[in-house]
């Protein structure tokens, strides 16, 4: 599987780099060199064991690396998923940033850089530097390795200090292709101190081929700064979305992430948050609706370096079908994080015999003067619940559908954009009733 | 309205009700006294169509229709109610929400349309000065958190908005103070019509102070063993269950 990719990339490195930046490619033969080492994760290893990427990887996709413009006229294909949300509206088609002349984003504060990471990596080398790759790089991951050597363009974002973002940032991932395709993009977020900003990351995919993506976003939130991280996953079982977040926290920062993965093929959630300041707020949420045979593995960590931070993490899942679920809620307290106060909590219900929910909390503790909790449950709904539902004359759907929409409620209550909160509260339960919850622009829903 | 004839229902294979005959007519209030585990809730259960328990013989009608063959919701949309000895927690689910859909589903039942945003809120008003229930407690998720006597209140609102035929109140004196019970009983009273009935199951005589019952009837070993005036529920309280005991029991 692998050596298709080590192949392609000895014989087109050249090509790689010169559609990219310098400054990105002065990390790729390392991270080539270590992706040649590791290959990609199989369930052997302990922290894939949820996750089965063996038959979305044997495809044989096209990766687009002489970056051939692809032609897509991004507003129509997609139609917005959250009408009445007032946001900057950026696009990435496949793994490229895409440019758009939007007249709502020139009221972009002043200061504020939003654009691709390839382009910044040459007009700002300054801000660029300091950050790409400095969380990325440091692990040892087949995924990430793999990002490191093919990724070639991506989103970036500066939020210059005590600048608060007035509108969410709206990031849209279009998967437009006419063959089954690969698309490796590496994200670039930096929030300076003090400031403020929410991205919105949307994944779409328009062509009903076999799309896989690996994307790594970094995220450096800097001292009293607040980020607030949306992911919505709302696209189509032939496609499988491997995601990497990797967000480190300053001093007195705050961080809010919510992954929702309400339609999805396969979908690998990595997210590690790096807490890396004393006084932090980190909370981080998430939702999955799977049926059919999806599989959805969120594996989470939140370190705590520093003393006196809290963190709390929250996911829930409802599973039907032959759907596969996959929690793993890494926390680990460093011996001079004194004062953390971490709690976790994940619940699945299963709606059948045939769903399959594995979680697994993993705490390491090292300071001894700590609040830490976690608990997870897999149930099914509660029958008593449901009686007392019908004893009032709602019907048995109707109380099953309100008992999922109620279980789902506190991970959408964790959305702080009211009409991304209204919208998704919608499409929820659209999803939950069996109809179509997807955009209206996908071709495939149509 | 109801006819029990010969009832027997049994939970795990063990026969709670042994033969219980009962009617209700239009208008009237009956009360079910009797000793702990005569099989009381397991009449207000089978009643309602909970599944846990099992009819193993005898015929219950309802206007007519075999009740025993419709489900929990269709028995709702006919009009029968249960107020629930232990009224269930339904975190996240809000009380406006469940009340709608509850109305909503009863409306359709009759084919009409939908209640009206306007109309739904004011008959929740109308419906919670019934039992002087707090406004906060309406916006609240269905009885989480709520006291022991809310919970109890609420049931007697949404007994208000669902306007039941016949309405059977298991207990519904457990677990509430003086105060509380005054105003559930009210609520209750208020409720009485001509054309619905209820059947009131308790332990003790206390709510019958309140509600005062046109029958009495004392279960006992699974079968309706006396039955009298609302003065036999002060002989009850008075001299206690034991002396049905021995009455039955002799026979």
């Amino acid at each position: 599987m692998e050596q298709q990719y080590i192949d392609l990339y000895k014989s087109n490195d050249e090509s790689i780099k010169k559609h990219s930046a310098p400054l990105m490619n002065n990390l790729r033969d390392d991270a080539f060199a270590l992706f040649e080492e590791l290959g990609f994760p199989t369930k052997a290893l302990e922290d894939y064991k949820y996750s089965d990427l063996k038959e979305a990887l044997s495809i044989d996709y096209g990766l687009n690396i002489n970056r051939i413009p692809i032609p897509v006229n991004p507003y129509d294909v997609f139609k917005c998923d959250v009408p009445g949300i007032h946001s900057y509206l950026y696009f990435v088609v496949n793994d490229g940033f895409y440019p758009v002349n939007d007249p709502r984003n020139s009221e972009l504060p002043e200061g504020v850089i939003i654009g691709s990471v390839k382009q910044v990596a040459e007009t700002n080398p300054e801000l660029f530097k300091d950050y790409f790759g400095k969380l990325s790089s440091a692990k040892k991951d087949g995924l990430l390795a793999f990002n490191g050597a093919f990724a070639q363009d991506g989103f970036f974002m500066y939020v210059p200090e005590n600048v608060v973002l007035d509108k969410p940032v709206q990031l849209v991932n279009i998967m437009r292709s006419d063959v089954d395709f690969m698309a490796v993009s590496h994200n670039l977020i930096i929030l300076e101190k003090g400031s403020k900003a929410q991205l919105l990351v949307c994944d779409h995919t328009v062509d009903d081929v076999r799309f896989l993506s690996n994307r790594v976003t970094e995220v450096f939130v800097g001292e009293n700064a607040t980020y607030e991280h949306y992911k919505l996953e709302n696209t189509h079982v032939k496609t499988a979305n491997l995601s990497t977040l990797l967000i480190n926290q300053s001093n007195s920062s705050t961080v809010l992430g919510n992954v929702i993965t309400l339609h999805n093929g396969i979908t690998r959630n990595t997210i590690e948050i790096d807490v890396d300041g004393e006084h932090c707020e980190t909370k981080l949420c998430g939702m999955v609706i799977g049926d059919k045979n999806q599989q959805v593995d969120n594996f989470t960590s939140i370190i705590h370096n520093k003393p006196n931070c809290n963190s709390q993490e929250l996911f829930k899942y409802v599973l039907d079908g032959e759907a596969k679920g996959g929690f793993t809620g890494k926390l680990y307290v460093a011996k001079d994080a004194q004062k953390t106060a971490a709690f976790q909590t994940n619940r699945n219900i299963l709606l059948n015999k045939t769903a399959k929910m594995r979680t697994k909390p993993q705490l390491e503790i090292y300071a001894d003067d700590v609040k830490c909790s976690h608990g997870a449950t897999i149930g099914q709904l509660d029958e008593t619940a449901k009686f007392y539902m019908q004893s009032r004359g709602i019907s048995e759907a109707e109380a099953r559908l309100l008992l999922m929409f109620a279980f789902t409620n506190d991970v959408i209550e964790n959305i702080r954009i009211p009409a991304l909160q209204d919208r998704i509260r919608l499409l929820v339960e659209k999803r939950l009733r069996g109809e179509l919850s997807k955009c209206e622009g996908c071709i495939i829903c149509q | 309205m109801l006819q029990i004839k010969n009832l027997h229902a049994s939970i795990n294979g063990k026969e709670i009700l042994k033969g219980l005959d009962l009617t209700v007519r239009p208008g009237e209030i009956h009360a079910i006294m009797g000793p702990n585990g005569a099989g009381k809730s397991t009449l207000a259960s089978v009643l309602s169509g909970n599944q846990a328990f099992e009819v193993t013989k005898g015929d219950v009608s309802f206007y007519g229709k075999n009740l025993l063959e419709l489900s929990p919701e269709d028995r709702s949309r006919e009009g029968i109610f249960l107020s629930f000895q232990y009224p269930v927690e339904i975190p996240g689910v809000s009380m406006v929400n469940f009340m709608r859909t509850a109305v909503n589903e009863h409306r359709k039942y009759k084919n009409l349309e939908p209640i009206s945003a306007t109309d739904f809120l004011r008959m929740m008003r109308e419906k919670k000065e019934l039992v002087e229930m707090d406004n906060k407690l309406a916006n609240r998720s269905v009885n989480e958190g709520f006291s022991g006597g809310e919970k109890k209140r609420n049931e007697i609102f949404q007994m208000a908005m669902l306007d039941p035929r016949l309405s059977i109140l298991d207990e519904t004196d457990s677990g509430l103070d003086i105060d509380a019970l005054r105003i559930v009983a009210n609520g209750v009273n208020k409720l009485k019509r001509t054309d619905n009935a209820s059947i009131v199951i308790t332990h003790y005589q206390r709510l019958l102070d309140y509600i005062i019952p046109d029958f009495v009837h004392v279960l006992y070993d699974g079968r309706i063993v006396k039955s009298g005036g609302k003065e036999l529920a002060l002989e009850l309280e008075e001299r206690g269950y034991d002396w049905i005991k021995q009455e039955v029991d002799a026979k």
